[in-house]
């Protein structure tokens, strides 16, 4: 691979994740692009494209309307939705523009002002049912399904997807998902942005208001505000650079989106595997290292239940065995492969389109040796994953700078 | 007019024979529930509908303590495993708690009133009950 062909995040920020009362979504996002710029050592004068998400406002513009606070170049701006992978897709987007030769410098970021927002998924007013009974819709409903025929709500269904891999591979449990919460937010401690840097005895996890069994409330993702950007640029540009920004850059070393491919049942509960286990494959392959090879992973923890099949899909574990994976201590940050040392979406939290690069500067930071105490030590090689339902899947692996 | 309406297209309500049925495209036999364009597998845009097994097991469960406003709670979401066809549904006529629902557990089709509109038309829907 030429370095032209090289792809490099050269400047990256999170803001702290929580509530921002005094701080609307613009501010948000230009507090992580202009972070992102300082950091990468570059203005918005060098950005050739720009791609912006946020999903819960995403007719209105989040790239324009971010231009006219921080600079209104001219460039081409895509707004991107794609669930809760929406960041990953902004920075995909950046990615393939600098990777096409199209331009020097990208930008991407993902804003979401969530604090307060409560339950997603089922929709937040009541819905009212019809004076006459009459069919609509491509299930020829005559009254609204949630709650009739299953559940909508996006605890219940991850709680069953955490419930399915039980039931095809044996092992699970209340307290087994439990267990993994009490490890998501005990890494938290050590992270200032987080919205949570609460520990909780296993207990009182359980013991927690109960959301949709097994996910109690500690066990969901936090809905918070927060924001992420990244400038990423190619090979030959990062040569042209300093010796301080080279180093410090991060190499992408695979950087993929995919989507749920067909398989059977997949359209009445969603299927999260499929399409994790594919972008995975693709990845190892793209930066050609294995799950062995990685120092640390953040993987899209929405529910407790979640993250249990993605130390599989990511293959991370052997098929079939992540309950006993999990069980062995390896996902803790001093384990064979750390998982979540941010404190994972369930004490970080979630601001959705910022989700998808907030993971991605968590590993830059540990592989630049600036996590502080929270640092995995000598990591080389990380990746990141998020899910978006519908469903969308980002892989990026991240290499450390030899430089 | 009064009557029964099927709470959506797929539950057919026979009198004694009460059942889903699937398009079920005519090249790969993949099945769905709503109505189709093309299958989502092998592109084929020509299918027919199939009964789908009225018994099943329970594949993967939730009990969801808190939803969307209106929606009244504890109630148990499941998938079930009807015959080796999905099928998304609550399950009914069961104490919705981790002692009495668990993987696996035998089910089967049942139907419950949804209520009277402003016409006296009965909206029927269904759900899975215990086999046993």
């Amino acid at each position: 691979m030429s370095a032209s062909d090289e792809v490099w995040i050269l400047g990256i920020k999170m803001t702290k994740f929580g509530k921002h009362t005094d701080l609307d979504t613009v501010d948000l996002a230009a507090e992580a692009a202009t972070g992102a710029l300082a950091d990468a050592g570059v203005t918005m004068a060098d950005i050739g494209v720009l791609a912006a998400g946020n999903l819960m406002n995403a007719s209105a513009g989040i790239g324009q309307q971010l231009q006219k606070q921080i600079g209104q170049t001219g460039i081409p701006v895509y707004n991107v939705a794609n669930a809760c992978a929406t960041g990953a897709t902004a920075l995909r987007t950046a990615i393939m523009a600098v990777k096409a030769g199209e331009v020097d410098y990208g930008l991407a970021v993902g804003v979401e002002k969530l604090a307060g927002a409560g339950l997603l998924g089922g929709g937040g007013t009541k819905k009212k049912d019809a004076d006459t009974w009459t069919p609509a819709g491509r299930y020829g409903a005559v009254a609204p399904v949630d709650g009739r025929i299953g559940t909508e709500t996006m605890p219940g269904v991850f709680a069953q997807i955490g419930m399915e891999y039980g039931h095809k591979y044996g092992g699970t449990s209340f307290e087994l998902f439990a267990k993994i919460s009490e490890k998501n937010h005990a890494h938290s401690t050590l992270n200032p942005l987080a919205s949570y840097q609460k520990r909780f005895t296993l207990e009182q996890i359980m013991n927690d208001v109960m959301i949709a069994y097994p996910n109690t409330r500690p066990m969901c993702s936090a809905n918070c505000d927060g924001a992420a950007a990244a400038v990423v640029c190619n090979g030959e540009t990062l040569k042209s650079l300093s010796l301080e920004q080279q180093r410090r850059a991060v190499k992408v070393s695979a950087s993929v989106l995919t989507t749920d491919p067909y398989e059977e049942g997949c359209q009445v509960l969603p299927n999260v595997n499929t399409l994790t286990r594919k972008a995975a494959a693709i990845a190892y392959e793209q930066a050609g290292v294995g799950p062995n090879d990685l120092d640390l992973v953040e993987l899209h923890d929405c529910f407790a239940t979640a993250e249990l099949v993605h130390y599989d899909n990511l293959m991370l574990c052997d098929e079939g065995g992540a309950a006993d994976f999990f069980n062995s201590g390896a996902t803790w940050r001093d384990g064979k492969t750390p998982v979540n040392v941010s404190g994972g979406l369930e004490s970080k939290g979630h601001p959705i389109a910022a989700t998808g690069i907030a993971n991605i500067w968590e590993v830059c930071h540990h592989l630049r040796g600036e996590a502080g105490d929270r640092q995995i030590a000598n990591a080389k090689v990380g990746l990141a994953h998020v899910i978006g339902l519908g469903s969308a899947c980002g892989v990026h692996i991240l290499e450390k700078s030899t430089a | 007019m009064t009557g029964r309406i099927p709470l959506v297209d797929y539950l057919v309500l026979d009198d004694d024979q009460p059942h889903l049925v699937a398009q079920e495209c005519t090249n790969c036999s993949a099945r769905f529930f709503d109505r189709r364009n093309a299958c989502a597998n092998c592109f084929t845009a020509e299918f027919q509908a199939v009964p789908i097994a009225t018994e099943g097991t329970v594949r993967a469960f939730t009990i969801v303590a808190f939803a969307a406003p209106g929606v009244p709670t504890p109630f148990v979401a499941a998938v079930v495993d009807c015959g080796g066809t999905q099928v998304r549904a609550n399950l009914i006529n069961v104490e919705p708690d981790a002692e009495h629902v668990h993987d696996g557990m035998k089910v089967r089709l049942a139907t419950q009133s949804i209520g009277l509109d402003s016409e006296g038309t009965e909206a029927i829907g269904f759900g899975f009950e215990p086999a046993s």
